[in-house]
């Protein structure tokens, strides 16, 4: 059997949403072939309007993308509410 | 109105304080602020000039909406010519002395010639006069504020004042008021300390009562402030994590310069991120970050008030520094600790609080510590010639040479020339990272294309605040780009620069514009102001600053090749990330920007288009 396991980062308010067990933010998370953003999204239950910036190995995933892209594993999801900073 | 169409001049040569009424033509064309202090900057003094010499002249200025009930409108601005670039200097700061400075019935304050010796100003609305400072040189900024207020027994004067570093002209030296806020960048506090001036204490009860239209103005403030509380931004995310929530978006995306630009991510930089600031600290279980604050008249509130761990080494027996203080805010905890390696988040802290005290600029202080550490590693310097052993990551190091630069003592001293000149001495001057010999801020320009272009035009050098094209790319505001691509970055620069030289002119905090866009200040301004403020004339407005400011550079001796990056970032590609392999594209994207602009291939606005702006 390979890895099937991805990171999920989570920030901000969203923190509290993380699973047990999870350090500085992030934790491991099972995936499979059929796990997409969006999935993994909803599976966390992460609120539609605290999720705005999601990035997939650092990069942005348009909201209209985030159903059809996998999240494989070894991959890294990150998840901010709207900030900004300056 | 909004201005008060009065004009402070203090001739620190002959003691002389007068008043003069406002250039209403100049008003109607540059604003306030930024746009209108410039403006009369290069009226008044030869491009050339020395920036620390008596000739150079620093003006304190307010925009029209300073003072007034809309929402951020505390904001004022520092103008000079800068001693760290040699280019023209503006600097912004919040808190509660723009405000208190309208009150007192002044646009702005033209200090010109040098003092024979340490003075303050002192203002009570329409008076004025310049008072004996020797008591309070060779202190800080914190002190300085509690001795005016305790020796005029008036705990509501506020004060913008410089520390040691601006007294003994530390080149990235800045301007404090209310304790924590600063005219940052560029080195405009040495130009005080050259000039003897300590502080400028301003008592003002006079209000800004001159509003053109009262009523219209009362409505569509109150209208615009509902935008920013529903915003997400502005509402919920920057007063809930304020601006260091994005040490980990930055880092995600591989743009977090690290350690003097050398790495593209800093693998601590959970450590000393806004997550960090509010979660319990081992030591003594209380949070670093206490509360968040507001400046004059804001209702985002973005700024973070913290307190240090009173066992951390660096403040041992020293309980001045126990008690809640300001920051960290992203740019500081960056340049203080990814910049370095430092991952201590109570060292930066501690080296944040020393900066506000002796007044000096966390973002330059903080890059030239880069440099010096990357300089201990390859041998050029070492523990003798520093005081200290100083390789990266050493967050004693960084304490040491905080003290040591704002106090000007020892090696401390040559950090106080900036990167440029300090990398230059040692003859490794492609270790400044710096355009025009001003240090980067917190966004590597590999992997935020735009911000390179930002950094390599920019008329203060290198600086996130006068294009911050990190909204569109990174956070998708006001639409998203993508961060890796050069293409159509020119215009999306030009399009930041100009409508922030509008913000920054209206005397309204540019952080509005998360949730504001010129649309949303135009109407607070046309019913504030006499005059016909549609968009298009305040899009105009910010162009005309723009094409102002570079007209001073240019005749200042700034040519084509000061608008490049150093070559690290030019010809070392990013080694991880999303931007792994890229380098920063700015010669690609520089003619286009000229063009543009409506400048010649050596980037000099030409005579049509100075025509149109009326320059």
């Amino acid at each position: 059997m390979g890895n099937t396991t991805a990171t999920l980062k989570l920030y901000a308010s969203l923190s509290e949403f993380l699973p047990a067990g999870a350090l500085d933010n992030k934790a491991q998370i099972e995936v499979s072939e059929s796990d997409s953003v969006a999935r993994i999204i909803e599976q966390f239950n992460l609120p539609e309007r605290l999720v705005h910036l999601v990035l997939v190995n650092g990069v942005y995933i348009e909201p209209e993308d985030r159903p059809n892209r996998i999240l494989a594993p070894g991959e890294v999801l990150a998840i901010w509410p709207p900030v900004a900073g300056g | 109105m909004a201005w008060t169409r009065q004009i402070l001049r203090v001739n620190l040569t002959k003691g002389t304080c007068t008043s003069e009424p406002l250039n209403m033509e100049w008003a109607m064309d540059y604003l306030g602020s930024r746009g209108l202090a410039s403006k009369y900057l290069v009226e008044e003094i030869d491009p050339k000039v020395d920036p620390l010499s008596a000739d150079n002249k620093l003006i304190m200025a307010t925009g029209p909406m300073t003072g007034t009930i809309a929402s951020t409108g505390g904001r004022y601005t520092v103008v000079t010519k800068g001693p760290l670039t040699g280019a023209i200097a503006c600097s912004n700061s919040g808190g509660y002395f723009g405000a208190e400075m309208k009150f007192a019935g002044w646009d702005m304050i033209i200090f010109e010639g040098k003092s024979s010796k340490p003075v303050y100003l002192m203002v009570e609305n329409d008076k004025a006069e310049l008072r004996d400072a020797s008591h309070l040189w060779g202190t800080s900024t914190w002190h300085t504020e509690e001795q005016i207020k305790k020796e005029n027994q008036d705990p509501q004067i506020r004060i913008s004042s410089i520390g040691k570093a601006g007294e003994n002209q530390v080149l990235f030296s800045c301007v404090v008021n209310d304790l924590h806020r600063a005219a940052g960048r560029s080195g405009v506090g040495a130009v005080m300390g050259s000039k003897n001036l300590k502080a400028v204490a301003i008592r003002g009860t006079k209000g800004v009562g001159n509003v053109e239209n009262p009523a219209e103005f009362q409505k569509v403030t109150a209208e615009k402030k509902q935008i920013l509380a529903e915003n997400a931004v502005t509402g919920e995310g920057l007063p809930t994590y304020g601006t260091q929530v994005l040490m980990n978006v930055i880092n995600e995306m591989g743009a977090l310069p690290t350690r003097n630009h050398k790495d593209v991510a800093f693998e601590s930089a959970n450590d000393i991120s806004a997550e960090a600031m509010a979660k319990p600290r081992e030591s003594d279980g209380k949070a670093h970050l206490v509360t968040n604050q507001a400046c004059f008249g804001c209702t985002i509130a973005c700024g973070r008030i913290s307190k240090i761990d009173k066992d951390h080494f660096s403040v041992v027996q020293k309980p001045q520094y126990h008690g809640a203080s300001g920051g960290l805010e992203y740019e500081a905890a960056w340049a203080l600790g990814a910049a370095n390696g430092v991952k201590d988040l109570e060292a930066l802290q501690y080296a944040n609080l020393i900066c506000n005290e002796q007044g000096m600029d966390p973002i330059s202080f903080g890059a030239t510590i880069g440099a010096v550490m990357e300089m201990y590693e390859n041998g050029t310097l070492d523990e003798k010639k520093i005081g200290v052993k100083a390789p990266f990551g050493s967050a004693e190091a960084l304490c040491e040479l905080v003290d040591m630069t704002a106090n000007g003592e020892g090696f401390g001293v040559e950090i106080g020339l900036g990167s440029k000149r300090l990398c230059e001495k040692y003859g490794q001057p492609e270790l400044s990272m710096s355009v025009k010999g001003q240090e980067f801020p917190a966004y590597d320009s590999r992997g935020i294309q735009g911000m390179g272009l930002t950094y390599a035009t920019s008329n203060r050098g290198a600086c996130h605040l006068r294009s911050y094209t990190v909204a569109s790319e990174v956070l998708g505001i006001p639409v998203k780009t993508d961060p890796l691509t050069t293409e159509g970055k020119p215009g999306l620069v030009m399009a930041f620069q100009d409508a922030t030289a509008a913000f920054d002119a209206s005397g309204l905090c540019i952080f509005t514009s998360f949730a504001w866009g010129l649309g949303d200040i135009q109407p607070q301004i046309d019913a504030a102001c006499e005059g016909d403020w549609s968009e298009a004339k305040l899009q105009e407005v910010g162009e005309r600053i723009w094409n102002m400011e570079k007209l001073f550079n240019l005749k200042a001796g700034f040519t084509k090749e000061d608008d490049q990056l150093p070559k690290r970032l030019t010809t070392e590609p990013a080694k991880e990330g999303p931007a792994k392999g890229l380098v920063a594209g700015v010669p690609e994207m520089l003619p286009e920007y000229y063009e543009i602009r409506g400048w010649d291939k050596e980037g000099v606005p030409t005579a049509e288009k100075l025509k149109s702006l009326g320059l």
